[in-house]
């Protein structure tokens, strides 16, 4: 039985197919069998950023309305055999997503993988109703921003209301905040809340918290998830939060600024 | 941190101050509204057509909240902003 995750968030461009794509390559690294899912239908954004696109054949909604069969669909990662992709379909739209569709296909990946990870679309609507309902672990994913933080506390409430763990009276999901494009320097001028402001109200436990990072951009300039970049400070800090995910007690990293030059110190930045 | 960045932070107002209280009162509300039993729309509605054969308020005048303070308490409070001089 594979654990279903769900990197989901309210508020779009959060950071959750970054997120998705690092966190789901980071537990195929750490030797479990892994599959992502694109959940954004008409807008797939996953196959970029793990580098896939130029593989998709078939895809999701393919799979539901058994045009196409799931060994079919499925693309296998080129740097890890661990790690599969089921991608979104470019030309449908968010209604494809029936929950009698998408909870055989989980069924089925649920025989064969340790982890399914469920990217979510931003909103409220079906496709993100869908990603969340067969949940058992949630990431809600958050920027230090007041419309963030509210999105994230509404999607709260989804998951508490109208997931299948809440409705069939099972224990309920488990919610992790994943709070990401965190800037220390802005946090200590007042700028942004900090990690701890965002954790007290939400008052969900902390699995990570990625920074503000070029390196983010230069992964998915080149098709390869961020955690793959080991020199990088987001890399690091999503390696951190599989650790976190998988039950370890890992410090956390990179909450405060980094320690500038002799001179830098001197005159400021 | 550098004697520039000391007197600069000093000029600046702390918005994260802000952001954060504003967002520990919209999730109380949120939260609120989601843990409130499913009459609770309803009551509200009818309270504040009560509230409305005696005195003209309009919705926004009437806050209903209901706080659950543990297994055993939960407080309904309503508060109503009279019209001056009523
Ligand atoms: N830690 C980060 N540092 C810098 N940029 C980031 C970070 N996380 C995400 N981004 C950028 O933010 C944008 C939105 O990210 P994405 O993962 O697509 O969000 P979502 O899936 O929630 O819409 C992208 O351009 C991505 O490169
Ligand atoms: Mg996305």
């Amino acid at each position: 039985m594979a654990q279903i995750i769900v990197v989901t968030s309210g508020k779009g461009g959060v950071g959750k197919t970054t997120s998705s794509a690092a966190i789901a390559t980071g537990l195929a690294l750490k030797g479990k069998k892994t599959v992502v899912i694109d959940f954004d239908i008409g807008l797939r954004n996953l196959d970029l950023i793990m580098g896939c696109e130029r593989r998709v054949v078939y895809d999701f909604v393919n799979v539901i309305n058994g045009e196409a069969n799931l060994n079919q669909a499925l693309i296998k990662d080129k740097r890890c055999d661990k790690l599969f992709i089921l991608p979104a379909s470019q030309t449908r739209d968010k209604d494809a997503l029936t929950k009698e569709g998408v909870g055989g296909v989980l069924d089925e990946l649920s025989k064969d993988f340790d982890y399914i990870v469920c990217d979510s679309p931003a909103g409220i609507e079906q496709g993100a109703m869908m990603a969340l309902y067969f949940a058992d672990i949630a990431i809600v994913t958050t920027n230090p921003e007041v419309s963030s933080v509210r999105d994230s506390d509404r999607i709260l409430g989804m998951l508490q209301s109208r997931s299948r763990r809440a409705e069939q009276n099972l224990e309920p999901i488990q919610e992790f905040l994943l709070l990401t494009r965190y800037s220390p320097a802005r946090v200590k001028t007042g700028e942004m809340l900090s990690v701890e402001d965002v954790s007290e109200i939400l008052a969900i436990k902390l699995v990570g918290v990625i920074p503000e990072s070029q390196a983010v951009l230069k992964a998915s300039n080149s098709g390869i998830p961020v955690i793959n970049d080991e020199e990088s400070d987001a890399g690091l800090a999503y390696a951190d939060t599989v650790q976190r995910l998988l039950g370890e007690e890992v410090p956390f990293r990179f909450l405060t600024e980094e320690k500038k030059g002799f001179l830098k110190r001197i005159f400021g930045s | 941190m550098s004697i520039l960045d000391y007197f600069r932070s000093n000029k600046k107002p702390n918005t994260a101050v802000t952001a954060k209280e504003r967002l520990q009162i919209i999730v109380a509300h949120q939260r609120g509204e989601r843990d409130a039993p499913d009459y609770f729309p309803k009551m509200k509605q009818e309270i504040i057509e009560v509230i409305r054969k005696y005195v003209q308020i309009s919705e926004d005048q009437v806050s209903v909240q209901l706080d659950q303070n543990d297994d055993k308490l939960s407080v309904l409070e309503l508060n109503v902003t009279l019209p001056d001089g009523k």
